[in-house]
């Protein structure tokens, strides 16, 4: 078994409105074009979580870069910006758009770039990447992990900075989907997923749903005990198998 | 899941936050997913001084069923003392 190095580290990227931000960086150290992922993190903010995923993703082979999409919030420590983000009511999605698209292009700017590049959310971050999908043309690949609000039954839930439901802009969504969902999540829940599913299907486009029993929201997450191995195992394989299909140079 | 609901409690007093004791005039309340705590969802409590920014707080991530104990302990306390204190006043 190899154990391949990486290197992380915090870099300064250009977000929406070409505002300065940081954002967390790993990459595979050896010689090589690598396909790029960003990873967007859920509410409560930039967290210790989030940053293993990125070298997760180096670890795997990807140049993965997750967004501090707080940092106009700042200075201060990502748990206390992320409180003060809750606070205000969250984030805009033009701003998180912005950003997410400042950091696609940090990571095709860098030279062992292979010209691919996907994203991946968790939980309001999943619901970010299908809305990205739907608004960023040149994604190659969009993953959406348990993105609850998708699919926005309430209405009055929309606001000025979440002024549309991402599944009423799946017409726009041009790179191919992987959802994955915990059964006994309740937000998405089941059927929830079943009509973000049927939405995609009906407009021809290209996604694969898997869907997990005896797992809730987050159950990747290894620091709660939402976590569960198995499903997580398996759901981490089939990401990985999708972005290495849709990420190959 | 993760919510953006907060409940904003008006508060008096004062809480011992990272530089030492600040005044606080703000409670911000949510039910969500924790930063620190081993939890799927905490009670968090954000204690903070809005008038003068909010760019320093007192927080807490506590399970749902210590936050119910947490209110009636808050309440238990108030009925005693305040019931003491009126007796002391007589």
């Amino acid at each position: 078994m190899s154990y391949p190095s990486l290197l992380a580290e915090t870099v300064s990227f250009r977000g929406h409105n070409g505002d300065q931000g940081e954002a967390y960086l790993a990459r595979p150290t050896r010689p090589g074009k690598f396909p790029g992922i960003v990873v967007i993190h859920h509410m409560p903010g930039w967290d210790e979580w989030i940053t293993e995923v990125v070298r997760k993703f180096a670890h795997h082979g990807f140049a993965a870069a997750s967004p501090h999409l707080y940092f106009r919030d700042g200075p201060g420590n990502p748990d206390d910006i992320g409180a003060r983000v809750r606070a205000a009511g969250g984030v805009p999605d033009d701003q998180v758009v912005g950003d997410v698209a400042g950091a696609m292009a940090f990571l095709r700017a860098q030279q062992n770039h292979n010209g691919k590049i996907g994203v991946i959310g968790f939980c309001s971050g999943g619901r970010h990447a299908y809305l990205c999908g739907c608004r960023i043309a040149d994604l190659d690949a969009v993953v959406d992990c348990w993105g609850g609000n998708v699919v926005v039954d309430d209405k009055s839930q929309l606001n000025a900075k979440r002024p549309v439901a991402p599944i009423d802009l799946s017409e726009q969504l041009r790179a191919p989907l992987l959802g994955i969902f915990g059964n006994d999540d309740q937000n998405p829940n089941a059927d929830q997923v079943n009509r973000t599913e049927a939405t995609l299907k009906r407009l021809g486009k290209t996604y694969e749903f898997h869907r997990y029993d005896g797992a809730g929201h987050a159950f990747f997450n290894t620091s709660r005990s939402a976590y569960r191995p198995e499903q997580a195992a398996d759901g981490w394989e089939k990401v990985f198998a999708f972005l290495r299909k849709q990420l190959a140079a | 899941m993760c919510s953006y609901i907060v409940e904003k409690a008006r508060v008096s007093g004062s809480a011992k936050g990272p530089s030492g004791w600040m005044r606080i005039d703000t409670a911000n309340v949510y039910f969500d997913h924790p930063y620190h705590a081993p939890l799927d969802h905490a009670l968090g409590i954000d204690f903070v001084c809005e008038a003068d920014g909010a760019r320093e707080r007192v927080a807490v991530e506590i399970s749902a069923h210590s936050a119910r104990e947490l209110v009636k302990s808050i309440m238990a306390a108030l009925a005693s003392g305040e019931q003491a204190h009126a007796q002391a006043a007589e």
